[in-house]
């Protein structure tokens, strides 16, 4: 009877494997220094922002990047330096909301400058960078894409918040899409949990949607700057504002009429 | 990531990278004390899922470029997205010891089936690793290497 083939028996030789962690030698891919790599960018790039917001909603359609432009051309004429990051990558329209559609981003070493719009607000947009009418679509394989378009879509969000010049700026505002998951990663990405200013329209609907929303910011750490009711005095009825204002101790800043004029974004930004 | 050979104990290190063009990754690995090696192979959809990362396996030798991720992944980017102040179109071989890099007649053809969304950023990527090197006019072979060494998937 034939033995093992070279004298050793490896199917029964009982493995002492070192773990990950075990493993101290010099790594040329150096994976987890590249990635702290990018968060100190990240990090370095933001330090000269005095104030980051996010303006996001549980909820489509209640006008976060209206309330979002609108906040922005407020602050600016009150004469702070105020850029916006257009977040919603699938659905950017920050860019016409600030005059800004056609707007080149320039190009330099250290960082790409933002395109500046309406009252002096420097913007970033995925709308300034996709060919007209075409959607956010990535190089790559079709098949079974949901596996990697999130971590391309989280890494597109990275880069816009690590290698745009911003400059120095009073106050950074994020238009957020829908949902929760942009809302997420930035959680991650960011050196802490982002102040949060959030959007409503009156219905209960959008209470229930937005609820949500609220409860998950808390839960990562973020702190509730207050509430925006927008598309008020029309069809939408319900008390959503206040509600939520009282559940979660946080106030209503502004209710925002169909019709709002120039006034009505000097006050919620004054009241930020 | 990391590779360990067992019967030595030791951490394999890095030696290689190769794209053979179908979207797939090869990367060899050596243990430095037997000498034996391993070929990390990844397919597509594996390898698509690193370059989201905005990482490279092997590492990187020179800084990435702003935006690197979103240029070199967005098939759908306008060509006149950006403006650098420069022109896209590299110096031809003619012009050599004006600007110090020359770009060969194959190379410009190259360079100008790039899409626009991302030429300015890949003409600056062969132009620093060139300039790196010492390598006096980019070729096709040294475009060829600067993918694989810098690990420019999709570029």
């Amino acid at each position: 009877m034939a033995g093992p083939a070279r004298g050793r028996h490896y199917s029964r030789m009982p493995l002492h494997i070192r773990t990950y962690h075990d493993l101290t030698e010099p790594d040329r891919s150096g994976l987890g220094e590249q990635i702290a790599a990018q968060r100190r960018r990240l990090a370095d790039r933001l330090a000269v922002v005095g104030r980051l917001l996010v303006v996001m909603s549980g909820k489509g359609g209640v006008g976060k990047s209206f309330v979002t432009a609108n906040l922005a051309r407020a602050l600016a004429r009150d004469g702070q330096a105020v850029g916006v990051l257009d977040a919603d990558l699938n659905g950017p329209t920050v860019a016409r909301l600030l005059d800004a559609t056609d707007a080149r981003l320039v190009s330099q070493d250290d960082g790409v400058l933002p395109a500046t719009g309406a009252d002096g607000v420097r913007l970033v947009s995925m709308a300034q960078l996709l060919a007209d009418g075409q959607p956010l679509a990535f190089k790559g394989p079709a098949a079974e894409s949901f596996v990697w378009r999130g971590a391309a879509e989280a890494g597109a969000l990275r880069e816009l918040l690590a290698d745009i010049a911003w400059g120095t700026l009073d106050v950074l505002l994020l238009d957020l899409p829908p949902g929760m998951q942009r809302f997420l990663e930035l959680c991650d990405l960011l050196p802490a949990p982002p102040a949060v200013l959030t959007v409503t329209i009156p219905t209960p609907e959008s209470r229930d949607a937005v609820r949500r929303a609220m409860r998950a910011a808390v839960e990562r750490g973020s702190p509730l700057v207050g509430i925006v009711e927008n598309m008020v005095g029309g069809e939408f009825r319900g008390t959503a504002g206040d509600d939520l204002a009282v559940e979660f101790s946080t106030p209503v800043l502004a209710r925002i009429p169909w019709h709002p004029t120039p006034d009505t974004w000097h006050l919620l930004a004054t009241r930020l | 990531m990391k590779f360990l050979c067992v019967e030595c104990d030791r951490q394999m290190t890095f030696e290689e990278r190769q794209l053979p063009g179908d979207g797939t990754l090869a990367a060899a690995f050596r243990c430095p004390k037997c000498g034996r090696a391993v070929a990390l192979l990844t397919n597509p959809m594996e390898t698509q899922l690193v370059s989201s990362l905005g990482v490279k396996i092997g590492g990187t030798t020179v800084p990435a470029e702003p935006l690197q991720t979103i240029r070199g992944m967005v098939a759908t980017g306008r060509d006149d997205a950006f403006t650098d102040g420069q022109s896209d179109e590299p110096a031809p071989s003619a012009a050599r010891g004006t600007v110090g890099l020359s770009w060969s007649t194959e190379a410009q053809e190259r360079l100008s089936r790039v899409p626009g969304f991302v030429r300015g950023m890949v003409k600056k990527i062969y132009a620093d690793y060139a300039k790196e090197r010492g390598i006096g006019e980019i070729t096709p072979a040294v475009m060829d290497a600067a993918r694989a060494d810098l690990g420019l998937e999709g570029m």
